[in-house]
């Protein structure tokens, strides 16, 4: 068997990689060339005029309170993503895991949320939370709390998050029960003849088993939590109030697009492009090793 | 120390589907009793009733006195050695041994001594840091032993332990597995398909098929003496010679009283030798040569029957004419083509009912 193909034509090869190269180019380096090319420009509030202004953006952007408290921000709200998203989909898939009626029905019913788009998501809860439309919102001002996520930074992170771990879940879900299936029955039958009861087994034999699933899940949880929100947030609070909601990716729009800031915005930019590039490398690595127990 | 007994025990699935259908088995304290039967004759299932993997549909499993129907496996006082070993991948071989302990309260200094002993009886000692998958296949099965005796439990349970290894390993493991069981005097219930390791490992011996069991008792008893055509073909390699009655060559060489009733003669290959001769009341066939085994130590000769056999197996049970192995010591061996007399004396001679399921006494 050869394994190098053959082509009558030398431009046939070029032709067949063309369309894939050329969106990866223009949809990727492309814009990325401009983003860094842009922080490196100063515009005036009209867009008449552009400086060249090597750092400036940079070294700004560095010394603004504001944005390492949306650094702050967004770890925090990454953190909790993961954190409740992860916990939540491995309590559903150890339930699901187990041999009941009907498992194929209800595990499909859970991965589905998965196929929500994150602004039909945030306007999802938000109809459901809004503090004047919102169904539950009724019942927690009848039960005498003061809900609205509106006025309330506090209580809108929380939504944030919340909406953000509910669809996440599905995916994470995905992921544990695969994880869970594959770790050897007799094992935990072996713990269950060794004297480990269930609660035991999970933790001394399952949970171990089951980390290289979870480290892979906690960095792709990350990466959503910092880029994929900005649908949530965008339909759910617009980064506000103040601005308690307002990530990293939320603030590139708002200083960009909103704040007309566009230097800035593509500094930003740049600096979120090295964090995704570390952690997709972080990933790579651990995820090529697998093995970590 | 404890018996173990089954009484009437029944497994029957959701579906329908009926795994054990009625066995009876008792095990005495310190015995080694082996499962023996093809694959699917719910001889693992059975295993499993005993540990408290699969619940029982039917009847009562006694362990020491103490019937265990409803009893989780950590509380039977049971240890298990499973197939592919079960071993915990993030665990050192010392804890992997070291964790039914821990489980069940016991101080480190103790766990610490048993685990060691256990190592040192294994010779898993060199290697008491090491993770499983940094282990060949043998050290593996070591350390399935090894969890299991650190226990001291009452009851061994071996699911074909062995079948994993080569089969140099297997038969030093299977000499392994009686020593440890003959001096720990733990009684032991251990299913295999392997007809070789049943009878050399067992006290007690449990032929099944379909759920049901065909035969108990002591494994030369049984060779010697095979309840049914099942048992006679299944226990002994190569197999015991069947053949059909029916055919006037062997009918007319059947004098006796049984022999009326005899649908199936069976005759073990080492039980014919060649001759012109017929023993009284033996019976005697003559072959033609197909092939021929040398293994060394002996010869087995595959041959035909020479008197064409026009009758095809009509009811159930009924064997068609087929081929006979002869076994004949390594320094003999005839020529392929060559036509030969076997003959076996009348002692040596099986007789079973038509359907096979029922011994009759020459």
């Amino acid at each position: 068997m050869q394994k190098q193909a053959i082509f009558q034509s030398k431009l046939l090869p070029y032709a067949l990689v063309a369309p894939q190269l050329a969106i990866v180019l223009i949809f990727f380096y492309w814009p990325a060339l401009q983003a860094v090319i842009q922080s490196f420009l100063l515009q005036d509030a009209f867009g008449l005029s552009t400086s060249f202004v090597w750092f400036d953006n940079y070294v700004e952007l560095f010394r603004d309170p504001a944005y390492f408290e949306s650094i702050l921000r967004t770890f925090f709200f990454s953190f909790a993503i993961a954190v409740s998203s992860l916990s939540f989909a491995l309590l559903l898939a150890v339930m699901a895991d187990k041999p009941l009626r009907g498992s194929t029905l209800y595990r499909t019913l859970l991965i589905w949320p998965y196929a929500v788009a994150p602004p039909v998501v945030g306007v999802l809860w938000i109809f459901m939370l809004h503090p004047s439309l919102g169904v539950i919102s009724r019942y927690l001002r009848a039960a005498g709390i003061d809900w609205n996520p509106l006025l309330d930074g506090d209580q809108a992170a929380s939504l944030i998050i919340l909406a953000a771990a509910w669809k996440q879940i599905s995916y994470n879900f995905l992921f544990f029960l695969a994880g869970l299936q594959a770790i050897p029955k007799s094992v935990l039958e072996a713990a269950a003849i060794d004297g480990a009861r269930p609660m035991r087994r999970f933790w001394t034999v399952t949970f171990p088993l089951l980390s290289p699933t979870i480290f892979f899940l906690l960095v792709v949880n990350i990466v959503y939590a910092f880029f994929d929100t900005f649908g949530i947030i965008d339909t759910m609070t617009r980064g506000g109030p103040g601005k308690s909601t307002e990530t990293l990716v939320y603030k590139v729009y708002s200083d960009g697009l909103l704040g007309g800031n566009l230097g800035s915005s593509a500094a930003q930019s740049v600096v979120l492009m090295i964090m995704v590039i570390v952690l997709t490398g972080i990933q790579f690595r651990f995820v090529e090793r697998k093995v970590t127990y | 120390m404890a018996n173990v007994t089954l009484r009437n025990v029944r497994k029957t699935y959701p579906g329908g589907f009926e795994a054990i259908k009625g066995v009876n088995v008792d095990v005495g304290d310190g015995q080694f009793c082996v499962l023996v039967g093809p694959s699917g004759c719910g001889k693992s299932t059975l295993l499993r009733m005993v540990a408290g993997l699969e619940t029982v549909t039917g009847g009562e499993i006694d362990i020491g006195g103490r019937v265990v129907n409803q009893v989780e496996p950590a509380d039977r006082d049971i240890a298990m050695v499973f197939q592919n070993y079960a071993l915990y991948p993030h665990m050192s071989v010392y804890n992997n041994m070291a964790y039914g302990l821990r489980n069940r309260g016991m101080a480190e200094a103790e766990i610490k001594t048993r685990v060691e002993e256990a190592a040192r009886v294994l010779e898993l000692s060199p290697m008491l840091e090491r993770k499983p998958r940094q282990l060949s296949g043998g050290q593996r099965q070591r350390v399935a032993m090894g969890r299991a005796i650190v226990r001291q439990p009452k009851v061994f349970l071996f699911d074909e332990p062995l079948s994993n290894l080569d089969a140099k390993l297997r038969i030093a493991m299977r000499v392994e597995i009686r020593k440890l069981q003959r001096r720990l005097n733990t009684t032991s219930i251990y299913v295999t398909h392997d007809q070789l390791e049943a009878m050399t490992l067992a006290d007690i011996l449990v032929v099944m098929n379909g759920g049901q069991v065909e035969q108990v008792g002591n494994p030369l008893a049984i060779y010697e003496k095979p309840a049914t055509t099942f048992v006679a073909s299944f226990i002994g390699a190569p197999p015991m010679n069947l053949m059909s009655t029916r055919p006037e060559e062997i009918r007319s060489q059947l004098a006796g009283s049984a022999a009326a009733d005899a649908g199936i003669l069976g005759i073990r290959p080492e039980d014919f030798v060649i001759t012109d001769q017929t023993p009284a009341g033996g019976v005697a066939l003559p072959l033609t040569v197909e092939a021929i085994e040398r293994v060394g130590a002996e010869t087995f000769v595959y041959g035909s029957r020479e008197q064409e056999e026009q009758h095809v197996a009509a009811t159930p049970g009924e064997l068609p004419p087929g081929e006979i192995i002869v076994r004949i010591p390594g320094t003999e061996a005839p020529a392929i083509g060559a036509r030969i007399r076997v003959a076996a004396v009348r002692q040596k001679l099986h007789l079973f009912s038509g359907d096979g399921r029922k011994r009759l006494e020459a």
